[in-house]
């Protein structure tokens, strides 16, 4: 009792930096959980790396003219990610260009804007933490912001749930009985931004959808019903976060890769454990038949 | 893997666009155009050369030389200096690739030639050197004569300039430590415990007598883990620590998160690894220091 204590209560109890992490994490858990199991149904997986990218150029603009101002900051990834989200589809709707290509063209440019214009004001410091994030040095307001955005994606998720689900499903049937397509997939785009921007400050931008595509593709191994699979990504995403946590205490490790890591270790083990689909699956039923 | 290339390419664009041409002054005076590694390097060389020397800093103010990512600008100002004069101590892990691509035939000129290494404590256990010998004023002595004998080397028409000014430079640097000295002889024993953002003031501590503790080790290259991170705070909590403080080169926020936790004071910005532009704090290296002394002096004696 006192070891377990020891090991998984007490880095928490005597710490508030954990606390804060692990807090943060948590909160961004929840909220990019679900977002990445409808961004991953929706083939859209490679669209959130694109936009976590695009945060960088927004977010260094705020940067340039305030400073470290989380407000400013904010705003300006804001708008920068839901900028590219936008011009992105655009490119693919009127242009010879697949989605695919034009997310890369863009994921591109948005990655050198942002480090020109972190590089104009800051040194390589502020680079390396704009990539990677500080998640050991979370203060209020960024908490604050971080748990927002999770609040504010789970309600907005709750009344879009039906026409997401819907055009994960049949987005046809949509079409042709409703028009709340449309608005529900911006509402959904504005929900993944908002996470990657909260994620941004915890992780980086290099890191940022590492809690929302690997919880996803997790519970994609476990489970074919959409509920379900939220419920596994946010269980996955908040074990990453507390495992991660204390890999990063008892180990040594730096914090945010390592709660990525955790993430990804689950996710090489669903590959090859997952229930649905997974590699030990597919060769036993044959091993059965032969004996 | 190849993200981090991306990033790396583009850092390496970016920074030949905006690195500054080789200062080359116009006048037929300069003999003898040296790049030093970093920005208070330069100021020494500046220094000692005066007129007869364009110098430039590869790491400009404000930046941090020890995860710099050298650009073709960088290698071409090399390939066309007269003389390199690096801080050594593996503090410039780059520098050695940089002037061999170069191919650049300048000589190479350790300034913490003659310096006695402090060893590290490199967060992992490994004990590399400390390699910010600078920040003591005797150790700064030690790097203007190597610089002197190096331009004479080179430029031995120039040598009654070059030891002129270096007489004059280290008779300021003279005075500069007797300064600090007397300024910081005030401060209680107890009070001579802080806190900074990585550990770049030991040379500092053992010339003036303070103790520096910090989060990131000598390099600001690692991050910090939640272990580093925890031992730090647990060693504040038992130890008595009077001030924390902010650097130039490290982001603020981690050493904010320590002062919050610990309940100990932010005794304001050092400078550390680099000076700043010129209308900032430290534009030279005898103004970082006096800066570094005000700052510590403000901070613990009250």
């Amino acid at each position: 009792m006192a070891m377990i204590y020891a090991s998984l209560i007490a880095p928490f109890a005597d710490f508030e930096f954990m606390r804060r992490a692990l807090v943060g994490t948590c909160a961004l858990a929840l909220g990019a959980g679900p977002v990445g199991v409808f961004l991953m149904l929706r083939r859209m997986s490679l669209m959130g790396d694109a936009m976590s990218h695009a945060i960088l150029p927004g977010a260094a603009a705020g940067f340039l003219i305030a400073g470290l101002s989380l407000s400013a900051m904010t705003a300006g990834g804001l708008i920068a990610g839901f900028a590219v989200a936008l011009l992105a589809g655009l490119v693919a709707r009127t242009t010879e260009l697949k989605e695919d290509a034009s997310l890369a063209a863009f994921f591109l440019i948005s990655l050198a804007l942002g480090v020109t214009l972190v590089s104009l004001r800051g040194g390589n410091i502020d680079l390396m933490h704009f990539l990677f994030g500080s998640v050991l040095a979370l203060d209020d307001a960024t908490l604050l912001l971080i748990a927002a955005v999770a609040s504010l994606t789970l309600l907005a998720l709750a009344l879009i749930w039906r026409p997401l689900v819907l055009e994960c499903v049949d987005p046809n049937f949509l079409r042709s009985v409703s028009r709340a397509g449309g608005p529900a997939h911006v509402a959904f785009l504005a929900l993944v931004v908002m996470n990657l921007v909260g994620a941004f400050y915890a992780l980086g931008t290099l890191l940022a959808v590492g809690l929302m595509m690997l919880p996803a593709a997790v519970a994609r191994f476990w489970t074919r019903d959409i509920t379900a699979m939220m419920v596994v990504a946010v269980v996955t995403g908040l074990l990453s976060s507390l495992i991660g946590l204390l890999l990063s205490f008892d180990a040594g490790l730096p914090a945010g890769p390592a709660v990525i890591l955790v993430a990804g270790v689950l996710y090489l083990a669903s590959v090859l454990f997952g229930r649905v689909g997974g590699l030990a699956r597919r060769l036993a039923p044959r091993r059965h038949l032969e004996a | 893997m190849s993200r981090v290339q991306i990033v790396l390419a583009c850092l390496a664009c970016l920074a030949s666009l905006t690195a500054p041409a080789a200062a080359q002054d116009p006048q037929a005076k300069t003999v003898v155009t040296v790049v030093a590694s970093f920005s208070i390097l330069a100021d020494l060389v500046r220094n000692v050369g005066g007129e007869r020397i364009a110098v430039s800093a590869l790491v400009g103010p404000d930046g941090d030389a020890h995860v710099y990512e050298p650009t073709p600008a960088d290698s071409k100002r090399i390939a066309a200096a007269t003389l390199v004069v690096v801080n050594g101590l593996g503090y410039e892990g780059w520098i050695d690739r940089l002037v061999a691509a170069s191919g650049s035939k300048a000589p190479v000129v350790v300034a913490s030639a003659g310096v006695t290494p402090r060893a590290g404590e490199g967060g992992h256990g490994h004990a590399a050197e400390d390699p910010h010998a600078w920040q003591s004023a005797a150790n700064a002595k030690r790097y203007v004569a190597n610089i002197r004998d190096a331009l004479i080397r080179i430029d031995p028409p120039g040598r009654d300039l070059y030891a002129a000014n270096a007489a004059a430079y280290l008779a300021r640097l003279d005075a500069l430590d007797a300064e600090i000295r007397q300024s910081l002889a005030t401060i209680p024993a107890e009070r001579r415990r802080v806190i900074t953002g990585h550990d770049a003031f030991g040379y500092f501590g053992d010339a003036y007598g303070i103790a520096f503790l910090s989060p990131q080790g000598v390099s600001t290259e690692a991050e910090p883990s939640a272990r580093d991170l925890a031992r730090l705070i647990t060693q504040i909590r038992a130890e008595k620590i009077s001030a924390v403080f902010l650097e130039n080169v490290i982001d603020p926020r981690l050493v904010r998160q320590i002062a919050r936790e610990t309940g100990v004071r932010i005794g304001g910005t050092l400078v550390s690894d680099a000076l700043t532009g010129p209308g900032g704090l430290a534009p030279t290296y005898v103004a970082l220091m006096r800066h570094n002394a005000h700052t510590l002096r403000a901070a613990l004696s009250d």
